[in-house]
């Protein structure tokens, strides 16, 4: 992944052609896709993932980074969902003239938006798993919600779930085990549903087609 | 505070409650209430009774009192969701004893909030946190649940006569019904009947305004806040009566 910082391209007269502003629990998936597919149109940055249980805050933070962004390359876009910023990613995406993956979360883009849909229906009253909050299960759920220090409160907080559903992106035997293990921990039925990569492939390549597209356009002239 | 408060809970392990004079206790309770122990706030709810207390003085100024102090520091950020979880649930049990004699003593409320997760959503920790944030003020709180239809809220609303509708969401998906909720109560002529507010991770105060409620409340302790604020507006002899009895 190339992570840009502030300032990587002082200096450069040419600006690079796509930017990628992503959360931090997508890089491995992002990378996975761009090398799968080639796709060299896009550089890669990322904002911390533990910004998903402060949702209040990402907006304005994804601004700061696509003004950054603006500076060294001519196409940026926003792999958030709308992540529970309640329409204000939205509006900032608006202002800002960028793009971002459509979908209320993640799991809705993994899935797709018409099957997580049919899946919430069928099932209100699941706790959604996917690579990366399998991988980090203990840090940013159960210790994430006090439940090391405090495990008397896994009534208050999964009382009404019945299951964990694990949307998974890879086949991956490891993580099905730790993501029963997870079920188990919680106290709640388990089930396994593949999704690859879904939304975040179709708009990875489509927006290094995009950034692509715009640099020879820019070349041809 | 945390860190006295650790260094206290070696020296309470063998603290004895009932050794303790009302001033003590009560200053104990204010801790167990911040440190979330269950046992120890009914175990001093009982005795205050015992000393011939009415039920609620030992609201209003061991749990009340105690709850504002955790509600403080959750709103400055020195206190998270676990530990105002801990400290709820220390209430509940606080109010578990309280409850059935408040209603036969008949004593002053602050208002009454009907509250519950909208059709659809089944996350209630923030609504649990905002009940017990605003039983822990002294309203008398209707917790009618998870997954609630508009029949729900607006039965509810006319049986307990309430002042206050809270409805919270986590989902965008399901935070729209919200609207729903509150059209059907324009639909009756009751809207203006009721403080509507609203809470929940995905909304914002445009929203609330976009769906005519009264206000947006980002978390548990400014519900509170705003609660207080509304309802004096509306019936400000209810606030300035639990006011003085807190101060004593």
């Amino acid at each position: 992944m190339t992570n840009i910082g502030p300032g990587t391209l002082a200096g450069s007269a040419e600006k690079r052609p796509g930017l990628l502003i992503a959360c931090g629990a997508l890089a491995r998936e992002i990378m996975a896709v761009l090398d799968a597919g080639g796709l060299d149109g896009l550089d890669v940055t990322c904002l911390p993932a533990h910004l998903h249980i402060r949702p209040q805050l990402i907006a304005e933070a994804v601004r700061a980074k696509v003004r950054l962004g603006k500076q060294s390359h001519e196409n940026v876009f926003v792999l958030y969902a709308d992540c529970g910023t309640g329409g204000d990613l939205d509006a900032v995406c608006a202002e800002e003239g960028v793009t971002r993956i459509p979908g209320a979360h993640c799991y809705e883009f993994f899935a797709g938006a018409e099957t997580f849909a049919a899946m919430s229906d069928a099932e209100p009253a699941a706790f959604y798993l996917t690579d990366f909050l399998v991988r980090h299960f203990d840090r940013l759920v159960y210790a994430g919600l006090g439940l090391d220090r405090y495990p008397e409160l896994l009534d208050d907080y999964f009382g009404n779930y019945r299951r964990v559903v694990y949307l998974a992106q890879t086949k991956n035997p490891d993580l099905e085990a730790q993501a029963k293990a997870a079920a188990v921990r919680l106290g709640l039925d388990y089930e396994y549903h593949f999704t690859g990569y879904g939304g975040l492939a179709a708009f990875t390549t489509h927006a290094n087609q995009t950034a692509k597209q715009a640099a020879n356009q820019r070349v041809s002239t | 505070m945390a860190e006295d408060n650790n260094l206290n809970d070696n020296e309470d392990d063998d603290l004895d409650l009932k050794s303790l004079n009302d001033e003590d206790l009560v200053a104990q309770m204010h801790d167990d209430l911040y440190d979330g122990l269950k046992a120890e706030i009914a175990e001093g709810v009982n005795i205050l009774l015992s000393r011939d207390w009415e039920p609620y003085e030992v609201l209003t100024k061991a749990l009340v009192e105690g709850m504002r102090i955790v509600g403080i520091d959750f709103r400055d950020g020195i206190l998270f969701v676990p530990e105002v979880l801990m400290s709820a649930n220390a209430m509940k049990a606080g109010m578990a004893i309280l409850r059935p004699l408040l209603a036969e003593s008949g004593a002053p409320q602050m208002g009454k909030m009907v509250i519950g997760t909208v059709k659809g959503d089944i996350h209630d920790v923030g609504k649990n946190l905002v009940s017990m944030m605003m039983e822990g003020a002294g309203f008398e709180v209707i917790d009618i649940g998870i997954n609630n239809p508009v029949e729900n809220y607006i039965a509810a609303l006319e049986e307990h006569n309430a002042d206050i509708l809270g409805m919270s969401a986590l989902l965008t998906t399901t935070m729209p019904y919200m609207k729903v909720v509150i059209d059907a109560l324009k639909a009756k002529g009751v809207r203006d009947d009721y403080v509507v507010l609203v809470g929940g991770a995905p909304l914002n105060q445009a929203f609330a305004d976009s769906v005519g409620a009264d206000a947006y409340c980002v978390d548990a302790a400014v519900t509170v806040e705003i609660a207080k604020d509304l309802m004096a507006r509306r019936q400000g002899s209810g606030v300035d009566r639990m006011t003085l009895a807190a101060e004593g």
